[in-house]
């Protein structure tokens, strides 16, 4: 066993999979609701674990455009899925909420916010991606104009436990926008989980201080060199097994300088603007708030909750909405993630993750997309020439 | 002031919707406290005269007296709130709208000659104006509230027209469509359930009727990858909302001539 002091940030050990439950029973034990990996309803999903039994255990996850489905894998890997159905994303901006309450009492009119004490959570098994994902989340609802009081409290007290991929999915591309598959920024810890024929381990990287507090109350041992290079070699593998890949070169100019492609056309004949890509992609922010009043017109109450911009009345200003076209709504999505997030946000909108290609019901691909605009944007260009 | 007054009007329906109203249990004594119920059969014959500041109609227009009888609760209605797929678009009962009625009577009644019914099931709005259309079948009891408390007091109500998958990814549903493969008109069908079906692993059959930004040609497209055959997607198409524009005219474009006798 490693002493305390060796436990720190920068440090690196191994964690047995037999000593995995450990680490859910320390988190508990320290106040957190663990939310991790289980399997719902044919899918991958992140709901609240009670113990290590409920981790997806021996599962792979299969995906393809509109299409996923769950495998058994040869080994007994907890961690052997792509990234979940839904990302972390409800647990911190969360799909309604009510935002204050007002009362009537005689002539007064007072105003309250809800006042539930945001959860202490500790996500088990955040991808790279999901990282990234996160990190653009808090530039939208902490660091803007107007932050996000209920985002800051949920997000201030997470804790943040990674897996580095052990394999990248058929419509992974992290490493096209430089957010993975290795996690390097964001968490508190990080396993690599290491399966040879005779053990079953997880190499375990401390960043943060709280990340080493709970590290320091597992029975971990040092890491051996070859331990470490076997992580390396696992990460290396998965960076060359991306199923998608997107040239980001000069995108955000082809898309902002070709608002009126033929391909807006071509897209909006196939997508439903059912809104599904927008609601699970772990960096979509939209929301909307709507006031309703009770029947005895006593009290009114603001809510808050998940908007998107395939919704027809997302763009509603008076007389009508701005964009009534399929077509319109979808260029704004694929344009405001690839393209006006740069100018907004100073990067990308879009971490790689594939869910909106996955979970389209209609099988629409971005990374397809952007690719026949940039053709689009080059034939153009040659015919001027 | 004066509780506002509100009636309840049936035309052709299960009586679904109406008991929706009935179920609201707690809510139904603060809506007993906010409005008059002057006039709902359904819960009392006791009734008052109009005219009725609120009138909730039930039902589709199927007969000759019912396309009169709307004029009259129109006239009596200061606001008209349509509730459930009858009322808004035609019902069930609106498949016969793409048949011979007259074959129908002949088959189910032994004189058909004493039946008098009009040849088409249709909404409420072809008859008069409405002030709002509330979908469902049955409407869901917490819309109905925020309609009536809306009405009351002159504000729009809050009830959004976009698809059923946003409900169903607000509720941590998993896709059934790309999970499973199953057939869910969810993508193209009008929010308020609160994605109930998919939530218990069956697709969406679009019960609250078409959403408002409803691209019917790709659903049936993707449909048909999914295994449905051209008479499946008729059927798929026309149940509670069968008249409804949207999937009226995606159905006849998958209704083989022949099929039309
Ligand atoms: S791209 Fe796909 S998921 Fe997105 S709105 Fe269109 S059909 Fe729905
Ligand atoms: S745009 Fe698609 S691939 Fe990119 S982060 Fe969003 S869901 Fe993931
Ligand atoms: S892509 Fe659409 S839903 Fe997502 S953040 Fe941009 S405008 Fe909002
Ligand atoms: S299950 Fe149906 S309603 Fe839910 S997201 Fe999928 S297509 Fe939409
Ligand atoms: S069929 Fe669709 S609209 Fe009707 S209850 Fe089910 S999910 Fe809701």
């Amino acid at each position: 066993m490693l002493s305390a002091d060796q436990v720190k940030p920068g440090a690196q050990a191994v964690l047995s999979r037999a000593d995995f439950d450990h680490l859910i029973t320390v988190l508990q034990a320290e106040g957190y609701d663990v939310i991790g990996p289980t399997v719902d309803n044919g899918a991958v999903v992140y709901q609240e674990i009670d113990n290590a039994g409920a981790l997806p255990e021996g599962v792979a996850s299969r995906q393809a455009a509109g299409r996923y489905r769950l495998e058994k894998r040869a080994d007994n890997a907890l961690f052997g899925y792509i990234a979940g159905a839904q990302s972390w994303r409800p647990y911190l901006f969360q799909p309604s909420r009510t935002v204050w309450r007002a009362e009537k009492s005689g002539d007064e009119l007072s105003f309250t916010e809800p006042e539930e004490p945001a959860p202490k959570m500790a996500f088990l098994g955040m991808r790279a991606c999901e990282l990234a994902a996160i990190e653009l989340q808090d530039r939208v609802f902490m660091n803007g104009d107007a932050p996000d009081p209920d985002y800051a409290a949920r997000r201030s007290g997470a804790l943040f436990i990674a897996v580095n991929c052990g394999e990248a999915g058929e419509t992974c591309f992290c490493v096209s926008m430089d957010t993975g598959p290795k996690v390097t920024r964001g968490h508190d810890l990080v396993l690599t989980e290491l399966i040879a024929p005779d053990a079953h381990d997880f190499l375990v990287e401390i960043e943060t201080e709280a990340g080493a507090e709970i590290a320091r109350k597992l029975p971990l041992r040092a890491a051996e060199p070859q331990e470490v290079g076997r992580a390396d070699a696992i990460l290396a593998e998965t960076a060359q097994s991306m199923g998608r890949a997107l040239d980001t070169n000069g995108l955000k100019e082809i898309l902002q300088d070709n608002q009126d492609a033929p391909q807006w056309g071509d897209v909006a004949e196939r997508c439903l603007s059912c809104a599904n890509c927008t609601l699970v992609c772990p960096t979509c922010f939209c929301n909307t708030t709507e006031d309703v009043t009770a029947l005895d017109g006593e009290s009114a109450e603001r809510r808050q909750r998940w908007a998107s911009c395939f919704n027809l009345d997302f763009s509603y200003l008076h007389g009508g909405p701005v964009r009534p076209s399929v077509e319109a709504r979808y260029r704004q999505w694929m344009t405001h993630k690839l393209a006006h997030w740069i100018d907004q946000f100073g990067d990308s909108g879009c971490v790689g993750c594939g869910r909106c290609i996955s979970w389209c019901p209609a099988s629409i691909d971005i990374t397809e997309e952007a690719a026949a605009l940039r053709r689009h944007a080059e034939e153009a260009d040659n015919g001027e020439n | 002031m004066a509780k506002p007054k509100l009636a309840v009007w049936k035309f052709a329906s299960c009586d679904g919707c109406q008991l929706s109203i009935l179920d609201l249990e707690d809510e139904l004594l603060a809506l007993a406290e906010t409005v008059e119920i002057a006039y709902f059969l359904e819960a009392s014959s006791k009734t008052v005269a109009g005219p009725y500041d609120l009138s909730l109609v039930e039902g589709s227009i199927t007969t000759p007296h019912d396309a009169e009888r709307i004029q009259d609760v129109r006239r009596q209605s200061h606001k008209l709130v349509t509730i459930g797929a009858c009322a808004t678009a035609g019902g069930i009962q609106a498949l016969r709208n793409f048949a011979d009625v007259k074959e129908f009577t002949k088959a189910v009644y032994a004189r058909p000659d004493y039946i008098k019914t009009l040849e088409t099931s249709t909404p409420i709005e072809d008859h008069v104006t409405v002030d709002f259309n509330l979908r469902g079948c049955p409407v869901d009891k917490k819309q109905l509230l925020e309609v009536v408390s809306a009405m009351t007091f002159g504000r729009k109500p809050m009830i959004a027209a976009d698809s059923v998958c946003g409900e169903c990814k607000a509720r941590g549903s998993v896709c059934v469509a790309v999970a499973e493969g199953t057939p869910c008109l969810g993508p193209v069908t009008h929010a308020g359930c609160g994605a109930i079906c998919p939530a218990y692993g069956r697709g969406c059959y679009g019960c609250f009727g078409p959403s408002d930004a409803a691209n019917m040609p790709a659903t049936a497209r993707l449909l048909q990858a999914q295994g449905l055959s051209e008479d499946e997607i008729v059927r798929i198409l026309r149940t509670f909302n069968a008249y409804a524009p949207a999937f009226r005219e995606e159905s006849e474009k998958h209704d083989a001539p022949n099929d039309q006798c």
